[in-house]
Formats: C-alpha cells, sequence, structure tokens
C-alpha cells in the first residue's frame, strides 16, 4: 500500500481555556485535493497553523510519507515541502512584490541579494498566474486584495511544493480568477502534488476536490468522497445536523451561504 | 498602438506618480529642507558657508549621526531604543576610566568600550524579545542604568580627560590634507555609483527585464556627482577630509548595503513591515530583534567615543539626553518612518545635517540654545506630520 504523503493522528491543540483542536485525524495523499470544511472556529486554520509549524500541535502524531516527524517551526515544514496560503495573506506592505515572493528564501549571488534573478523568476511566474501584476517593484501595501492573493498563491507556488496548505486562497477573486485558479490547482495535482484546501465555496470544493473532511469544533466529523455525496450531506455534517451533540445552530450559521 | 519611446516614458510617468502618491518622495523634502536652511544662514552669516564652517560642521555630524544610524536600524523593525544617549556616555566613560585610570592600551578601552555597548545593547535585545515588555519600557530602564554607570565610571568630578595626540583624539582631530584624499574619495563614489549602475543595467538586460535607459543613470548620477565634488572642492580649502567624516560615510554605505543587499538586511525590513508576516516565512523574529538592538548599541557607543573625542575627554554630556533627542529626531527628520519598515541609514546622514547646521547657525549668530530647542523641536514635528500624512496615504491607496 502506499503511504499518504502527510497523515495526522489524534492531533490537539490548546489556546489556554480554548480546545481549539482535539483528537483530529486527517490523511493527504499525493496528487489528490482534499478540501477542508467547517464553520466558523472549526478549528480549519489552527490545523493548517499545525501543519504548517508557525503554530505547533500540543500532542498527536505526523507521519510524512508514513515516517513520523517533528514540525516544530516554519522551516521544518518548508523543509519536508510544505508550503501554505493563509487566509489573512499575512505579507510585508513595505517590502516589494518581488521581495515578499522570495521572503525566506532569497536568492544570493557572490554572497548578497541576486534581485536581478529574483526578478526574473518572479516575472516568469507571475506571467502564469490569471491577474495582471503591472509592476513588480510595487510595495505590496498598493496593490489590490486580488492582487495579494495571486502574490501569496505564487509565493507558495514557488518553492515546487510537495503539499499545498490553501486557507480560502479564492476569497478575493472574481468568478473567472477563482476558475484560471481552479484549473492551476488541478495542474498541480496531476503533477503529483498534495493539496489541502480549505473553502467555504462548495462549488469549488465539487470543481476540485477528490475528499472532503469535516471539523466541526475541532474534531472530525465525517470524510466524504465528493463524487459520491451530495452537498447536502456535507453541509448537515457541517452544521452539525448528523453530530449527536444536540446542538443546533440558528440560521446565521455559515453554512447557509453554500445554498 | 503607441511607439515603443512612447510607451518607455509612459512606464516612467506611470513609476513617478506613483511614487508620488506613495508618498515615497525619497529625500527631496528633506533636500529642500536642507538647502533652505543654509540659505537663510548664509544670508544672515557670510561665515556660514566657509570652508571652514562646513568643514567643522561635517566633524560634528559624526558623533551624533553614528548614534542615530543604530537607531534608524531599530526604528526599521517598529520599536524604539531610549537607552542610545547613556551608551555613548558610557562607552566615553569606560573609554576613559580603563585607558587613563587604569592604563590600559587605548586600542583595547576601544574594544571594550564598544562591545560594551553592543553587549547592553543585545541585553535589551534579549529581555525584549524574552519577556515581551514594550521596547521602549525596556530601554528605559536601560537608560537610567547605564547612566547611573557613567557617572560613577566619572567619579565626583564628572570628567575624564585623556591624550590629546591619542587614538581616540585622532579620530575627530585627523585630516587627509592631500586633495587626492578629497577629490579622489569623490571620484571613488562616483565611479562606484555608476559602475554599479551600469553593472546591473548590464545583468537586467541579460536577464531580458525592463531595464533603465542609459541616459537616466547619467541624469541620476549627476547631482551625487555634483555634491561629491562640492563638498571635496570645500573640505579641500580647509583642512582636507576629516577622518571622522570618511569613518562615518564607510558606515553609512556598509549598513546601507547591509540593510538592502543582503538576506539580515532583508528580514530586518520583514519585521518592520509585518512581525506575522515574517514569522510565517521562517524568520527568526527573536535572533533578528536581539540582534537590532545590538547593531544600536554598538554605533551609540561608537557614537559616543567620537563626541569624547571631539572634547578630549570623557563627560556627562552625552549622557544630558540631548544626544538621544537628536539622534532619534536625525533619524525621523532624514526620513526613517516611526511605523516601521520604511527608511534608509542615509537619512541619519540627512537629519543630523539639518539638526546641526541649525545648531551651527544659531552660534554663529549668538541665538541662545533655547531657540535653538524650539526650532529643532518644529522641525521634528514638522517630519513626524509628514511620515504620519504618508503613512496614511499609503494605506489609503490599498482600499482605492
Amino acid at each position: 500500500m502506499v503511504q499518504p504523503l502527510l497523515a495526522l493522528r489524534g492531533v490537539s491543540k490548546r489556546f489556554a481555556a480554548v480546545q481549539a483542536l482535539v483528537d483530529v485525524d486527517l490523511e493527504i495523499r499525493a496528487g489528490e485535493v482534499v478540501a477542508l470544511v467547517g464553520g466558523n472556529a472549526a478549528g480549519k486554520s489552527t490545523l493548517v497553523k499545525v501543519i504548517s509549524g508557525v503554530g505547533p500541535a500540543d500532542r498527536g502524531v505526523i507521519a510524512w510519507e508514513g515516517r513520523p516527524v517533528q514540525i516544530r517551526r516554519p522551516h521544518d515544514a518548508r523543509a519536508l515541502g510544505i508550503a501554505t496560503v493563509y487566509q489573512d495573506l499575512a505579507m510585508c506592505g513595505n517590502l516589494d512584490v518581488v521581495g515578499n515572493l522570495f521572503l525566506g528564501r532569497e536568492i544570493h549571488r557572490h554572497g548578497v541579494l541576486d534581485e536581478v534573478e529574483m526578478e526574473r523568476r518572479a516575472r516568469e511566474l507571475l506571467r502564469t498566474l490569471p491577474i495582471d501584476i503591472p509592476d513588480v517593484r510595487a510595495p505590496l501595501a498598493t496593490l489590490s486584495g486580488g492582487q495579494r492573493q495571486v502574490v501569496a498563491i505564487t509565493r507558495s507556488f514557488l518553492s515546487g511544493p510537495r503539499l499545498l496548505l490553501l486557507d480560502e486562497p479564492t476569497a478575493s477573486l472574481g468568478i473567472e480568477q477563482t476558475n484560471q485558479f481552479l484549473d492551476l490547482i488541478e495542474e498541480l495535482r496531476d503533477r503529483g502534488t498534495g493539496i489541502l484546501l480549505i473553502s467555504h465555496n462548495m462549488g469549488d470544493i465539487k470543481a476540485v476536490a477528490d475528499r472532503v473532511a469535516v471539523l466541526r469544533l475541532g474534531r472530525n466529523n465525517g470524510l466524504f468522497d465528493v463524487g459520491t455525496t451530495s452537498q447536502e450531506q456535507i453541509i448537515a455534517s457541517v452544521t452539525g445536523a448528523v453530530d449527536h451533540s444536540g446542538r443546533h445552530r440558528p440560521s446565521t450559521d455559515p453554512g447557509e451561504r453554500w445554498s | 498602438m503607441t511607439a515603443p519611446a512612447t510607451g518607455r516614458f509612459r512606464r516612467f510617468a506611470e513609476a513617478a506618480r506613483r511614487r508620488l502618491h506613495e508618498g515615497g518622495l525619497g529625500p527631496a523634502p528633506v533636500l529642500l529642507a536642507l538647502a533652505v536652511i543654509w540659505a537663510v544662514f548664509q544670508s544672515l552669516n557670510a561665515n556660514f558657508l566657509s570652508p571652514r564652517n562646513l568643514s567643522v560642521l561635517s566633524v560634528d555630524i559624526v558623533g551624533t549621526g553614528m548614534v542615530a544610524v543604530g537607531v534608524v536600524f531599530v526604528l526599521l523593525i517598529g520599536e524604539i531604543d531610549l537607552s542610545v544617549g547613556s551608551l555613548a556616555g558610557l562607552s566615553g566613560a569606560l573609554f576613559a576610566a580603563l585607558n587613563v585610570n587604569h592604563g590600559m592600551p587605548e586600542w583595547l578601552a576601544v574594544l571594550v568600550a564598544v562591545a560594551a555597548g553592543a553587549g547592553a545593547g543585545a541585553f535589551h535585545g534579549f529581555v525584549f524579545t524574552k519577556t515581551g515588555l514594550p521596547a521602549f519600557v525596556v530601554t528605559l530602564a536601560g537608560l537610567l542604568t547605564w547612566n547611573g554607570l557613567m557617572l560613577y565610571l566619572l567619579g565626583p568630578e564628572g570628567s575624564i580627560n585623556f591624550s590629546g595626540d591619542g587614538l581616540v583624539a585622532m579620530l575627530t582631530a585627523r585630516h587627509f590634507a592631500a586633495a587626492v584624499a578629497t577629490y579622489g574619495l569623490a571620484a571613488l563614489g562616483t565611479a562606484a555609483h555608476l559602475a554599479v549602475s551600469f553593472h546591473d543595467r548590464g545583468r537586467r538586460a541579460t536577464a531580458g527585464l525592463p531595464r533603465r535607459p542609459a541616459a537616466e543613470i547619467w541624469v541620476r548620477t549627476a547631482p551625487l556627482a555634483v555634491t561629491a565634488f562640492a563638498a571635496a572642492y570645500v573640505l579641500d580649502r580647509f583642512e582636507g577630509l576629516p577622518l571622522a567624516l570618511l569613518i562615518f560615510l564607510a558606515v553609512l554605505v556598509a549598513s546601507d548595503l547591509l540593510l538592502r543587499r543582503t538576506t539580515c538586511g532583508r528580514e530586518v525590513l520583514a519585521l518592520g513591515g509585518g512581525t506575522e508576516a515574517a514569522l510565517r516565512a521562517g524568520v527568526e523574529v527573536a535572533r533578528v530583534r536581539i540582534a537590532v538592538f545590538l547593531v544600536s548599541g554598538a554605533l551609540a557607543a561608537v557614537g559616543g567615543l567620537f563626541v569624547a573625542s571631539r572634547l578630549t575627554a570623557a563627560t556627562t554630556v552625552p549622557g544630558s539626553g540631548m544626544l538621544l533627542i537628536n539622534a532619534i529626531a536625525a533619524a525621523v527628520i532624514g526620513g526613517t518612518s516611526l511605523f516601521g519598515g520604511r527608511g534608509s541609514t542615509w537619512s541619519a546622514l540627512l537629519g543630523v545635517l539639518i539638526i546641526q547646521s541649525i545648531a551651527s547657525g544659531m552660534a554663529l549668530l549668538g541665538v541662545q540654545p533655547a531657540v535653538q530647542f524650539m526650532i529643532t523641536g518644529g522641525v521634528l514635528l514638522i517630519a513626524v506630520v509628514f511620515d504620519a500624512l504618508t503613512r496614511r496615504a499609503a494605506a489609503g491607496r490599498v482600499r482605492a
């Protein structure tokens, strides 16, 4: 049997009094898109931070291709080949597009930064992406939300990752750009990249995901095959309709947005 | 379709307009302010722009300027270091106490003084990083502590005189009278700028990237060359190139290269642009913070030695508070943002030139220091307001 690219077993994380993740299991295989869904405060972003090393887990086992690994720092995750696009797109507004793209993996020449090579590669990459960035030397603070999103996504492609974590990557994109972006995800998957996609958009999930993992209040609440599961079933699992905790949410639940 | 030349022109116009929008006018407003200050003082006293006065000015700026370069590093990560004045004072006192009172060789005493500054700075950074206390509180404690230690070292007399022929005294007394020194440095600086610009242009061309027209490089180099050779001419007519100015320029060039062209510098700027982003990109935030406070402490100590050198005595003057205020004011007036992430070490030079020009002009006119403080305060306020407006303009553009 082929080992999954990444396997989490019994991952838990606590912030002071809040138990953000409880015994979460998750598997992502190479060449597979796994969608991670859940309501607000379900622990999706916390789980991303666990995998990316920004907020390591308190308990639990992480296996990479079947071997147990420690991810204590962003550096550890990057060494394994994990790249991340965060929901809040935290980037440095004062640095230019090139500077942000290569932050943490600058290219050097004779010991100093090789701005020319970095700019060349940045332009090459950005050409393949949906949004036009008019000036790669513009400080990031001057870019629009969509442009920043493209920079964040490009940044994650740069390292040629084996596992890509995408936390609501299409939130600031228009319809056409979203479609182009989804094409890009499929292309990466076909090349054997494992992808974890967090999204509130059922359309996106139906379009590219192979499996859907549901988190609810920090716990696993179902794993579905996208091809054989109805949207209603997944939503029911997100909102807790099939959870036996007995707590039903009012109609302001984020799940409503999908319909 | 537009002709290629028109397209190129349009791109430049677009880039220029964008720069105006961001408020990133570069050093233009500061240079304009400096020109106005010099013109006003020259019209009030014909000696202001004399080679003697300008030469003295070029040495007087170095002590505060060195401290201000350290302050720029701290401001770039969005923090503040209030201990630099005290550390400058401590450095002078430590040097004098070790050299004069304990007979330590000058070079060793200098090393110990600078190492003490670096160590104290690193300690501030360490406490700031590990406790999460605001940097101004940590360095305020440093301000008091190191000022106390300085007073203790200086003893009841409050000053220690040292040799006027020694290493430290030479820092500000030595001048290179040969014309080859002054004009040579100007030529070297201009040539280096041209060489780097054209080398860069060549590499960009090879990589197929858009590049500056050669004419633009010449046009940009011209003001630099004029300034450099004018300075060389003026200095040559008095005592030649001051050693202090040479060292200051070397520190400025080195720290500018460090910030703009190395990974360390990139990490400093990234921290000022967003701590969370830097953290996620794998920047070791704690290490960079400690390093920045170390640099600030070390440069404060170096600045303190230059201040002591000017008087050939270690005194309580640098610890009095004016050096701290002037150094921070210089960095901000020169264009380094108080909000972090924006600025350059050259702002230390421009800012300290403005502050010291006002001080020098006032002294020539016989105006009392009270007025000088008020004017410097006004200039600082203008600079800070300008900084805040620039920041707001940049933030406003995002939503647009």
